[in-house]
């Protein structure tokens, strides 16, 4: 990093204390509290249907529901008309988008996809559960949809597969689909990011979460070329992993529709002043 | 899985040209009414693939739900709208939004795929060696 950079970075780690502060230290209550506030916006973890083979709400679907829900009145705002969780799981995610943006009523539809059966049956329960409605479907990530849906949905939510195994433990349909993701746990991200810039709308917005392993600077450089800003709206760090919600929206001063702007120093440290981890990276590195 | 949906999928099978629209077989099927937005409506209609989505409403007996063309905006703008039944925006929401495919089956056009559709989700996953190049 040039020497030069050593304020903006300090402003750079501003944010992020701050950030953490919002949203773990002072902010949100924790979940599973049924009698708190909090469930009115999110699903209730009693009410999360489950199954052997389907990955159970854990720390990070947490975390995505965390940002989400420091996002909401943003979301509010955008009035999405589609909504679409890609590997929905045990459903405790769309399910709490569907009642974050309730009020939004039949002006925002939810679908919710993924490749293993038990896991589509358990969240149509869930979504069930709790008087909600998003029309799930078994596929893989987005197959079928990226004709028809091609520009139309406004938000996605992803929370991947990102633990780095062996290429070949990526399973096809079982509960390792849901964690399994390959050599540094992106190679299902890495298939996952060009569908959802197939989807998303010119204002549409993707929610999701990336590990310190999967290279989240690296993930939102690649997104950064296809002319998506992103920032990190929520780090969280359990005792086995660090956990970043990433937040990507289409940008027209960057990607290859500004390549020449995209090179200006200028240009540059707008984008990456959005990436409050940057400074983090390096010292990590 | 509601008739929005159908209109949006397609089949990747192997063999699938356009893979679209998907030919709807209803076993069961159930209405659940939400409240009509008309803003929503107004903005979906022009994605919509018209002739599918009467296709559709006529698979599951409802051939008088949907006129032949498309509901102009005027139409759906119509003071009064989305209280009347009757409504050319309120057939649309109906269709689109209120009712609800528990059980059938999505058939391929080009190569005859069936996808079950089972307690209202469709299963559109394809074997390694179904799925077109």
């Amino acid at each position: 990093m040039a020497g030069g950079d050593s304020a903006a970075v300090s402003a750079v780690e501003g944010r992020l204390s701050e950030l953490s502060t919002n949203s773990d230290e002072k902010g949100l209550p924790r979940r599973g509290k049924s009698l708190s506030g909090r469930t009115l916006n999110t699903a209730q973890i009693q009410l999360v249907a489950s199954h052997p083979e389907v990955y159970e709400p854990c720390d990070d679907s947490f975390a995505l529901v965390d940002a989400l829900l420091s996002d909401k009145a943003q979301l509010l705002t955008l009035k999405p008309r589609l909504c679409m969780e890609i590997g929905c799981g045990s459903g405790y995610v769309i399910t709490s988008l569907a009642i974050m943006l309730r009020q939004l009523g039949s002006g925002t539809q939810y679908l919710a996809t993924d490749i293993n059966q038990h896991a589509v049956e358990t969240t149509q329960a869930t979504l069930e559960a709790h008087g909600v409605h998003a029309d799930v479907i078994a596929t893989d990530i987005v197959s079928g949809l990226e004709k028809r849906l091609h520009g139309l949905v406004d938000v996605v939510v992803v929370n991947p597969p990102y633990v780095p195994t062996p290429e070949e433990e990526i399973e096809s349909n079982g509960i390792a689909s849901s964690w399994a993701g390959g050599i540094n746990g992106r190679q299902v991200i890495d298939r996952i990011l060009p569908a959802v810039r197939e989807l998303l709308s010119e204002r549409g917005w993707l929610y999701m979460i990336a590990l310190e392993d999967n290279d989240p600077l690296d993930i939102c450089h690649l997104m950064n070329e296809k002319g998506y800003a992103s920032r990190v709206l929520l780090k969280r760090c359990t005792e086995e992993e660090s956990l970043y919600v990433l937040k990507f929206w289409q940008d027209a001063s960057t990607g290859t529709n500004a390549s020449h702007a995209a090179r200006s120093p200028r240009s540059e440290s707008s984008w990456l002043s959005q990436l409050p981890f940057r400074s983090l990276w390096h010292k990590n590195a | 899985m509601r008739l929005l949906t159908h209109n949006m999928l397609a089949s990747n099978a192997r063999g699938a040209v356009t893979g679209y629209p998907l030919k709807l077989q209803v076993v069961k099927w159930s209405t659940k009414e939400v409240e009509p937005n008309p803003e929503f409506l107004r903005g979906m209609l022009p994605k919509i693939d018209w002739p599918a989505l009467v296709a559709a409403t006529q698979a599951l007996g409802l051939p008088e739900l949907l006129p032949e063309a498309p509901p102009t905006d005027a139409e759906l703008s119509a003071e009064g709208a989305a209280a009347d039944e009757g409504s050319a925006l309120r057939r649309l929401h109906r269709a689109l939004l209120e009712i609800h495919i528990e059980e059938g089956a999505l058939v391929c056009p080009d190569t005859d795929r069936c996808f079950p559709i089972s307690r209202g989700v469709p299963n559109m996953l394809l074997h390694e060696d179904e799925v077109r190049n």
